[in-house]
């Protein structure tokens, strides 16, 4: 046992490209510890979304392990992983993916609904949520109301609101202006320090990674470079 | 449970699309109640009617007799059996004799049955007591009719007609009957080219002294007599020919209903098509969240469903104020429509049964679940991360 959240032994991942294969990810050596604040960055095509939804048990590996609080997803059920992501993982989607007819405070709160919380519980922890990122007064608000900075924090809401101790972030800042993508950063990175959640990113935005604490580079499905950013 | 919260949330959010699926299954499921209330209403009037005027609760019958060949008439009548004249001592019977005639109304020739029924009975609703002898004129014949041998034999009330016929012995006699009486019956059967006269008379007039065709029994009859050579027919075969045109015309109404459902159920399908297309995204996000494939079809499935669910309130809201109007206010049947040989009357009263709504209720629901889970299936074949992307399934 070790205090790693996810470990990847040799994750491998290919898919079927005509009468060929493609190989997505390629023998992927990898460990997220509790409370990281990682980002994956690489060009297009270089596996970070498919890295990411192998840590998030929306897709297993072809070959080699990935061990996700101490589950491994390529042995996973499709209940017990959906069960891992309702209570261990959260996602942040570049294009939100918030739910269009219900309410913000809805769409915080749906998470916690697929957890059976009780009402009053429920009720409190999205308000927290809601706090978190600033938008309590918009949580009757409809998503097509909102701007793009705000459905971001929304969607950063829902991820936070189970209190995961995985959060995986898939170009979170990548359809916002500058000053947008400093602050759901910034609104993370709080999160990060305050609940301790692991974060994992994938971004080629250099305002996304000012604030990473580690950076694995990714290129043609393989770890290029795994750096330590030590922050003063 | 929380399927039907998210399904009832996300159909509410969807706006006109939603309602514009609604409205139309509750039309297809007011207009099924509605025409099914009208055969059965119309069933239950003729039943009733048939029953009343022609059949009573059952009959025995001559055993040579046979409604449907003309050819019988002369040879099926005799002295009925001890147990059928005890029956009709206790007015638990009552006998009719029938043989063939002709009639000669305003010099035209036309064939009719004469049929006999004692003055006295109480059995059927044929108003024989208009059957009034007159004790002056010993040739005198009272004779009622319904309104459509009236119309027929353009005859009226106190005016004669020349009717001829043939004896037990095969001897032709005539004699002119006077019309006491005109009835108006919703029942064909006992209407059309017939005329009635009091059964001792067209005993006495045939040399049928004692005789009759068949024996109409009360629904109060308790004991019947078994192991007569008279047949008995009970309700359900006497009301066989209008069961078989009810059945004729409930098949029609259900080839009617399965249109309109079709029509509404296929709005649904192309919905949860769309849907399914549209949303793939949603679907995505509802697994990443933590649902799982088959409780994203759930989701979906219940989505469908509930239309049917709002479109039964949407129908009760609008259709029960109009048919119950229809209901009291019956639907006015078209001039000559008793013509059809099928008991209807002036007005049909629909007739809404609980089991016939709640079966209307059980198919709308039931077929509306099956057109949305068949395309929700294509979920459970779908990959997340695919859905995610929005990629085509």
């Amino acid at each position: 046992m070790n205090n790693n959240v996810v470990n990847l032994e040799n994750v491998t991942k290919r898919f079927p490209a005509g009468k060929t294969e493609f190989t997505a990810l390629n023998k992927i050596n990898l460990s997220f510890g509790k409370g990281e604040f990682a980002g994956l960055v690489g060009p297009s095509g270089s596996g970070k979304t498919t890295l990411l939804n192998i840590i998030g048990s929306l897709d297993i590996p072809t070959e080699g392990k990935a061990i996700v609080l101490n589950k491994d997803i390529g042995q996973l059920s499709h209940k017990e992983a959906a069960a891992l992501r309702n209570f261990g993982i959260g996602f942040i989607f570049q294009t939100y993916n918030l739910l269009p007819v219900y309410s913000v405070f809805d769409n915080v709160e749906f998470a916690l609904l697929l957890q059976k919380m009780p009402s009053d519980k429920r009720k409190k922890a999205v308000m927290e949520a809601l706090e978190w990122v600033g938008l309590a007064d918009r949580a009757h608000s409809r998503p097509s109301t909102l701007s793009g900075g705000e459905c971001q924090r929304v969607a950063i809401a829902r991820a936070m609101v189970k209190k995961p101790q995985i959060v995986l972030a898939d170009e979170p800042s990548a359809n916002l202006d500058s000053k947008n993508s400093h602050h759901i950063v910034q609104t993370m990175k709080r999160l990060n320090q305050e609940l301790k959640t692991t974060f994992i990113f994938s971004t080629h935005d250099e305002k996304v990674m000012q604030y990473l604490d580690r950076i694995i580079y990714l290129k043609d499905g393989m770890v290029e470079k795994d750096e330590q950013i030590i922050t003063k | 449970m929380l399927e039907f919260k998210l399904a009832l949330k996300n159909l509410l959010g969807s706006g006109l699309r939603t309602w514009l699926n609604v409205t139309v299954l509750s039309i297809a499921f007011v207009i099924i109640i509605f025409y099914n209330g009208m055969l059965d209403g119309w069933n239950m009037q003729a039943t009733n009617d048939t029953r009343a005027w022609e059949t009573g609760a059952g009959q025995f019958w001559h055993p040579d007799y046979n409604p449907y060949d003309p050819f019988t008439f002369a040879d099926s009548h005799s002295k009925m059996e001890e147990g059928i004249l005890a029956l009709e001592e206790k007015e638990m019977a009552t006998p009719v004799l029938i043989t063939q005639a002709t009639g000669y109304p305003g010099g035209r020739l036309v064939n009719i049955l004469l049929k006999g029924v004692s003055p006295n009975q109480k059995i059927l609703s044929i108003p024989s007591h208009l059957l009034k002898d007159n004790p002056d004129d010993p040739y005198y014949i009272p004779a009622i009719i319904g309104n459509r041998m009236a119309q027929n034999l353009r005859l009226k009330e106190g005016e004669r007609v020349l009717v001829r016929w043939r004896d037990a012995n095969g001897t032709f006699d005539a004699r002119e009957v006077t019309i006491t009486g005109i009835f108006k019956t919703t029942v064909p059967t006992i209407d059309a080219g017939q005329i009635w006269i009091p059964l001792e008379k067209l005993q006495e007039l045939t040399s049928m002294t004692g005789e009759a065709t068949y024996a109409v029994i009360s629904p109060n009859a308790a004991d019947l007599p078994e192991h007569t050579k008279w047949i008995y027919k009970d309700d359900k075969a006497l009301l066989k020919d209008l069961a078989d045109i009810m059945a004729a015309k409930k098949g029609s109404s259900r080839v009617i209903s399965s249109l309109l459902l079709a029509i509404a159920l296929l709005a649904i399908f192309d919905t949860q098509i769309l849907s399914i297309f549209r949303r793939q995204k949603e679907i995505g996000t509802y697994i990443a969240l933590g649902m799982t494939r088959m409780r994203v079809v759930r989701l979906f499935t219940i989505e469908g469903t509930t239309h049917s669910f709002l479109a039964i309130l949407v129908g009760m809201a609008w259709g029960m104020p109009l048919l119950l109007w229809i209901q009291r206010n019956g639907i006015p049947m078209p001039a000559n429509a008793d013509q059809a040989g099928v008991a209807i009357a002036d007005k049909i009263t629909p007739y809404y049964g609980g089991g016939m709504i709640m079966a209307t209720v059980l198919l709308v629901v039931l077929s509306s679940l099956i057109v949305s889970y068949m395309p929700t299936k294509r979920i459970s074949k779908m990959k997340p991360t695919d859905a995610l992307r929005g990629k085509l399934v």
